[in-house]
């Protein structure tokens, strides 16, 4: 039975649209500010020693050749001229033209050329983004300055994956998490999610008020069965642009004789090796799609176990290791990966935790947000920030000091 | 002037220009050799007589000037390579010049070469610079296009210069065009056809681009004594000034590196604009050749749309400009686009022009611009050069 109303007939002789990606040579200097514009951040290098602010990357201040680190900075700008490229050699752009781009007063110093939304002018205030382009590299939008409607903006849609009219899959409906993103999804204007339903089926299934909703679909989807994850994917059909993962098997337990291995193997065989079923089966579904994404829900303890969880802190640690693969290999067809890094949740499986605990419907926000903000690694909750901040800083001494 | 020492004891002669093609399968070696072909045919010497090389290109990798005189047999005792594209002829010249002057080389060949396959603009601007590649190309991938279009948007907002302005000077640079038989471009251009043409990245539309092609050009630096023993005519160097990333806190590039040293141009000279019988400036954008004529002084900063208007530009005119038709009509071969200004000077001033004469040309004032780097053309140059009696 097919999920979808019927669809015009396809030629069978038509030749698929070729996808294709920004230019993607850059410098080391460039790779690292896409590292933390990967997070969101906004930044650009900036003198230990004279303080001077400089762009675009450099490997030396260019005032007193001193050691440049990379420092947040305020996103403020005013446009100073534009164009409207109407011609490129560049396979990608050639797809996208005419394109708009400008050269902009940075508030922080320096001058740069960004890609311009629609509604800016020459002379007009601008806030900047640091967003990742579909070659997976950072570069700067200009936003107008106090808000627009950036989801209409032809451009700005090339640096995010908007939710609505679109088809996703959440690989794990039944949990808490997967339930808020379900209704979050469809909340945000999802043409049709496709709600995963682990095994057993329960009664209480049924009742949930959420696959009563036009435009929710629940599935039976076990990642653990490859069966499982073909049958389903093959009952999507049609075109398919987002997948959530949301699916994981949680449960406490360190490495002493009480631990069960049966826990670590079913966890690997749902958070591991299902992860990459999953991403096999559904990996060439989004590359053909104009603007797709994976999102992948991962707890911190990825970054560094939790020496209470830690069969479960071993399988978050593989899959982050999977997917940054798996990252890298979309990189040619565009598709994103986006990592959502969680502390412990606000559910049944972390009911001996103290707060604070992120609430499911955050999570699912957040979701949203990086899908629709471009996002490419995103942190939830206070935990997960606290987590980030000092892995990032210092990874040796945070693994350290988690299980004194 | 600075204490500079004047250019005395060193001449330009030979100007060769090997008739460009718009595509060519062969490579910069081989329009290399073309060149220096050019130049003994022009002058009589061979290889051994050749005891300096200064060359320029972008297409010759994996070599530099090093392979290039193995692959060309030669043995020069002063070498030198230039990779300032656009400023690389009046960059020969002078250091050319010093290299005779001190004994140091007696017959320098200064040679700007570069081949044109079907892919290779592509790849050239693929591989052009490290601030291209992280921050020009990403945004839109217009090339050079893009970024002098936001040049000439910022320029034309600041001095009210208009379309009309610059198509009047691309108009008359293809009158000047129509006696060159070298050039790719000679059929007539209205300012009509000019105005309407397609836009590439506005405000820049197709006639304010040049055409990519394949070519060399070459001259000759030597002692006035050994051209004067060969008969070759000869022009002797008034004065130079070269200057790279001027202005680098100027959000836009509203004038180049010329602006620092003009004064110093003419007083080495010891002439000023008005003597001058023809200008031969870099041209890759018409919005390159106002700023010229504004930093080299031949109008106040500001007010070059006044300016054009009031100055004819023809051979014939009150300012002969790019009097082969500049790289916007005769084409731009790579490096040998930076070469153009000093060989089509060369011609004009001793007389033996590839087309129509300049009346009376004693004096020619040349100027070049280089290296679009990030949003500005970063490398610049001028000289003026005068006819030997």
């Amino acid at each position: 039975m097919s999920m979808r109303p019927l669809r015009n007939p396809r030629d069978p002789m038509a030749r698929r649209k070729e996808r294709h990606v920004p230019p993607g040579a850059r410098s080391s200097a460039l790779h690292a500010m896409s590292a933390r514009a990967a997070m969101g951040r906004f930044v650009l290098q900036s003198c230990a020693r004279c303080a001077t602010t400089t762009y675009p990357p450099r490997d030396a201040c260019p005032r007193c050749w001193g050691p440049l680190d990379w420092t947040d900075q305020p996103r403020g700008a005013q446009l100073l001229s534009e164009t409207t490229i109407r011609a490129t050699t560049d396979l990608y752009f050639r797809d996208h033209l005419p394109w708009r781009m400008g050269k902009l007063q940075l508030d922080a110093g320096p001058v740069a050329l960004a890609h311009l939304h629609a509604d800016l002018k020459v002379g007009d205030r601008a806030e900047m983004r640091l967003v990742i382009d579909k070659g997976g590299n950072a570069a700067l939008f200009a936003l107008p300055a106090g808000g627009s409607r950036d989801m209409e903006d032809r451009q700005w849609l090339e640096f995010v994956v908007p939710v609505k009219d679109r088809t996703i899959l959440v690989s794990d409906a039944r949990g808490a998490i997967g339930r808020a993103i379900v209704g979050a999804l469809h909340a945000a204007g999802a043409r049709l999610v496709v709600a995963g339903m682990p095994p057993p089926a329960r009664t209480s299934d049924l009742a949930d008020p959420l696959w009563a909703l036009d435009g929710v679909q629940p599935v039976p989807l076990d990642l653990a069965d490859p069966v499982s994850v073909s049958e389903c994917l093959s009952r999507i059909g049609g075109p398919l642009d987002i997948v959530v993962n949301s699916a994981r098997f949680v449960r406490a337990g360190g490495l002493d004789g009480n631990s069960h291995l049966i826990d670590l193997r079913r966890a690997m065989d749902v958070s591991v090796t299902g992860f990459a079923r999953l991403v096999q089966a559904c990996a060439p579904m989004l590359a053909g799609r104009p603007s797709a994404a994976f999102v992948d829900i991962l707890s911190v303890h990825a970054l560094a176990p939790d020496a209470g969880f830690a069969g479960y802190s071993a399988v978050e640690a593989a899959r982050h290791s999977l997917l940054q693969s798996f990252r890298h290999d979309m990189r040619a067809t565009g598709v994103r990966v986006l990592s959502i890094l969680t502390g412990p949740t606000d559910d049944e499986d972390h009911q001996s935790i103290p707060p604070p605990k992120v609430p499911p419907g955050r999570i699912a926000q957040a979701v949203v947000t990086a899908l629709e903000s471009g996002l490419e690694q995103s942190a939830v909750g206070d935990f997960a920030a606290d987590a980030l901040n000092r892995w990032t800083a210092d990874p040796a001494l945070y693994i350290r000091e988690k299980n004194l | 002037m600075g204490g500079r020492l004047s250019y005395d004891g060193a001449v330009l002669c030979a100007p060769v220009t090997v008739p460009y093609e718009r595509f060519s399968r062969e490579t910069a070696h081989h329009w290399t050799a073309r060149a220096m072909r050019g130049l003994a045919e022009a002058t009589g010497w061979r290889a051994e007589d050749f005891d300096g090389f200064c060359f320029a290109s972008f297409t010759a990798a994996p070599d530099t000037a090093v392979g290039m005189i193995q692959h060309l047999g030669l043995s020069p005792r002063w070498l030198d390579h230039i990779p300032t594209g656009g400023a690389s002829g009046v960059m020969a010249l002078r250091r050319a010049a010093r290299a005779v002057q001190s004994g140091d080389a007696d017959i320098v060949a200064c040679v700007a070469a570069d081949t044109n396959h079907i892919d290779s603009f592509r790849q050239t601007l693929a591989g052009f610079s490290r601030f291209s590649q992280d921050a020009v190309y990403p945004y839109g991938f217009g090339g050079p296009n893009a970024t002098f279009a936001l040049i000439t948007d910022a320029y034309m907002r600041a001095y009210g210069v208009t379309r009309e302005d610059f198509g009047k000077l691309c108009v008359a640079q293809r009158d000047n065009a129509r006696s060159n038989p070298f050039a790719l471009q000679r059929g007539e251009l209205t300012l009509d056809a000019y105005l309407r043409a397609r836009p590439i990245c506005d405000p820049i539309h197709l006639y304010d681009c040049v055409m990519p092609c394949a070519g060399a050009e070459a001259f000759i630096v030597t002692t006035p004594e050994i051209a004067a023993k060969r008969g070759l005519p000869a022009a002797r160097i008034l004065s130079t000034i070269e200057r790279h990333n001027a202005f680098p806190d100027e959000p836009e590039q509203l004038r180049g590196g010329w602006a620092v040293d003009v004064g110093e141009l003419w007083s080495m000279a010891g002439i000023g604009p008005k003597e001058v019988d023809t200008l031969q400036v870099y041209d890759d954008y018409p919005v390159i050749v106002a700023m010229q004529i504004e930093d080299l002084g031949f109008c106040p900063k500001g007010e070059v749309a006044h300016y054009i208007r009031a100055t004819r530009f023809g051979i014939d005119g009150d300012l002969p400009l790019n009097t082969n038709g500049g790289q916007l009509s005769a084409g731009q071969a790579g490096a040998a686009g930076g070469f153009q200004n000093v060989t089509e000077a060369l011609r004009q001033i001793t007389g033996q022009p590839l087309g129509a004469a300049v009346p009376d040309a004693q004096i020619a004032t040349i100027s070049g611009f280089g290296l679009v780097n990030y949003d500005r053309g970063v490398c610049t140059g001028a000289a003026v050069l005068e006819a030997c009696a």
